[in-house]
């Protein structure tokens, strides 16, 4: 088992035919993700190395019989594409693309959230079920299958995390980016819940940074609802209030979203804080034990 | 991007959100020349992106044109909590009968715009909130819906404003909101709202601030980014294409990806170091982007050793390190550099480092080991 991608995953790309595009889809179709489709308005009846492109969504799904969405459009297209999905039926979209503006997410996350589709991102590296899917730009050679589910609002982060916990033996259930955006499409109580559900998942570890509030949200709704061990990090204790740091969504407003009172919150929730990513996989070690 | 108060008037103006008359100014004789233009008594205003501008001396009225030469050029030039006054405007004086605080707000948690209203207004908000905290209404709003006219009235009867003003207050909320969505601001707000003697009701004060990743639907917003006023390294990066924040220590940070470069930053404070940026040089990062973001934090004299940290997905070790060679070869740097290549390439990466042999530079293989290294050669 694995969560949200998996072998059953047939996914449609949206600006598969960009640079970018058609250099991840590929990549994810090397890894053995089923990539049945892509979708740019205007080249329908192309394809891309034998990846047949769509003008529209709707056609990938009733040609393709595509059910996920993967959005690689630059930002200003990018709440239409995902809003297309959604209206041809697909329940999973995965937005890669960076720099949507707030307010676009915010109809989309709105309008989505009435309805059946999830979507994670965006502004994420996409999401790894290990041996069976790569949906996005994670760098699968680092990672193998497993038993700890991850969820990170970073993406080169989760590949050093990941990297720490890959040198201890441990591999992965899946790997899920929910982005560094201010209105993500899905939080870490939207992934943890699945992980607590998914049966291949032992540990939870989840890593998050300074802006809003998801972690402290989290925070209590492990305390509640979820059984299984999990493990945090949190980046950007030195951060400067009122900075951007990278990310549109890490900014640390006056007193609210810092590293330590989401650190504070989780720890009262039972959740053990690793102060580095090394301390994360050693943490890791203690709870589960060590694999060879 | 946060605007500075008579940028933010401009917005309201547009959308017909009822401001005081006045002028931009940037040196004393426009700043006396838009006071006669306007009539006394007026009052100069410091413009900068940072409240508390009236307790620090930065806003004083003037009831005659010598008024008004003394206080613009004492308040041209003036430090307010670390910026520099640029800037003034100049405005009509209004007779203030009472003060309120209107804003609408984006709030994260909701994943809800937010609407705000209070009878005490003119003070500090979370001085209100501590003072009061049932002064302070707010409810949601639904962003495909709107703000309606009943939520208006709602905030303003909960309020326990003065009912004369309940309805054009009511107003005033909607327009802001008409701001909050047209102009893709993430923040509106209006400290004081003021009530004339007439009972008029004014934004006395304009804090907005426009969502960066919508400048492109908003050019004219886009042009107001105020260079001069931005740290020369924020603003050699900028022109770069590289993601920058300066920080006050003397450690150089470069990595990829904003997780792994904050992770990086705390990573160094934790060894007893004072990071002097952030700096992430992106996915994908060819040599020549790793050239020229070594010239940004080599721009900052305070830098004394830099820190490279890349775990390699998208991007190669291989690139990063040619980028790191071509720098030395280009600038000579001065100060130690200490390495960490892991991903994608990395043994090429450090191979090719190992091959150049560049002065004063260290190869770590880990990432703590790296900052402990490079906190210990910046001293």
């Amino acid at each position: 088992m694995a969560i949200l991608v998996d072998n059953e995953t047939r996914l449609c790309v949206s600006g598969i035919t960009g640079r970018e595009g058609t250099f991840h889809s590929l990549r994810n179709r090397d890894y053995g993700t089923q990539v049945v489709a892509g979708v740019t308005p205007g080249k329908g009846g192309q394809d891309v190395d034998g990846i047949p492109v769509f003008n529209t969504f709707h056609d990938a799904v009733s040609e393709a019989g595509a059910n996920t969405a993967m959005i690689f459009v630059p930002p200003r297209f990018a709440a239409d594409s995902i809003l297309e999905a959604e209206d041809a039926g697909i329940e999973l979209v995965i937005a890669i693309t960076e720099g949507i503006p707030a307010h676009d997410e915010l109809r989309v996350y709105t309008h989505l959230r009435r309805g059946n589709t999830r979507l994670i991102g965006p502004n994420c590296p996409g999401i790894l079920s290990p041996g069976k899917a790569n949906v996005g730009i994670i760098p699968a050679q680092f990672f193998k299958e497993g038993n700890v589910g991850l969820v990170s609002r970073s993406g080169t982060l989760t590949y050093q995390i990941g990297n720490e916990l890959a040198q201890r033996g441990f591999g992965n259930s899946s790997i899920v980016g929910i982005g560094g955006d201010p209105v993500p499409g899905s939080s870490f109580i939207d992934v943890i819940e699945l992980f607590e559900a998914d049966p291949e998942t032992e540990l939870i570890v989840m890593c998050g940074e300074i802006g809003g509030s998801s972690e402290e949200e989290a925070a209590e709704y492990i305390g509640e609802h979820v059984s299984k061990p999990v493990l945090a990090y949190i980046a950007g204790f030195t951060a400067p209030p009122g900075k951007t740091m990278g990310h549109a969504g890490a900014i640390v407003s006056g007193s609210k979203g810092t590293a330590a009172a989401k650190a504070e919150a989780l720890e009262a929730s039972g959740v053990r804080v690793g102060r580095n990513p090394t301390q994360v996989a050693e943490i890791a070690v203690e709870i589960i034990g060590a694999r060879a | 991007m946060d605007l500075l108060e008579y940028q933010g008037k401009q917005l309201f103006m547009k959308h017909g959100v009822p401001v005081p008359d006045g002028r931009h100014a940037a040196s004393v004789r426009e700043a006396v020349e838009a006071a006669e233009e306007l009539g006394f008594p007026v009052v100069i205003k410091a413009q900068v992106q940072i409240g508390g501008r009236g307790k620090a001396g930065g806003i004083k009225l003037a009831n005659d044109r010598d008024e008004a030469e003394q206080h613009a050029s004492a308040i041209l030039g003036m430090d307010i909590r670390g910026f520099t006054v640029h800037e003034l405007y100049v405005e009509r004086a209004s007779d203030i009968d009472e003060e309120y605080y209107a804003a609408i707000v984006f709030d994260r948690s909701a994943k809800k715009p937010m609407a705000m209203l209070s009878r005490m207004g003119g003070m500090d908000v979370e001085e209100v909130a501590e003072k009061d905290p049932e002064a302070m209404r707010m409810l949601h709003v639904d962003a495909l819906i709107g703000f309606q006219e009943f939520q208006g009235r709602r905030l303003a009867f909960e309020s326990g404003i003065a009912g004369d003003v309940i309805r054009p207050v009511g107003a005033m909320l909607a327009k802001l909101y008409d701001v909050f969505v047209r102009e893709d601001a993430t923040l509106v707000e209006v400290n004081p709202l003021l009530i004339t003697k007439k009972r008029e009701v004014v934004a006395l004060d304009a804090k907005v601030t426009v969502d960066a990743n919508a400048l492109f639907r908003h050019p004219d917003i886009a042009e107001l980014r105020d260079v001069s006023a931005e740290d020369p390294q924020e603003r050699m990066a900028k022109e770069r294409g590289l993601t920058y924040v300066k920080l006050d220590g003397n450690v150089g940070i470069l990595g990829n990806g904003a997780g792994l470069v904050m992770s990086t930053l705390d990573v160094v404070a934790a060894a007893g170091g004072k990071p002097a940026n952030f700096l992430d040089a992106g996915g994908g990062s060819k040599a020549e982007a790793i050239t020229s973001a070594v010239e940004v934090i080599l721009s900052d004299d305070k830098v004394s050793a830099v820190l490279f940290n890349i775990f390699g997905g998208i991007t190669r070790c291989d690139e990063v390190a040619r980028g790191l060679i071509e720098a030395f070869r280009q600038i000579e740097p001065d100060v130690p550099f200490v390495v960490r290549l892991d991903g994608t390439n990395d043994k090429e990466g450090r191979a090719l480092l190992a091959e150049a042999s560049l002065p004063n530079v260290h190869t770590e293989a880990t990432m703590l080991g790296a900052a402990e290294k490079v906190v210990e050669l910046a001293g």
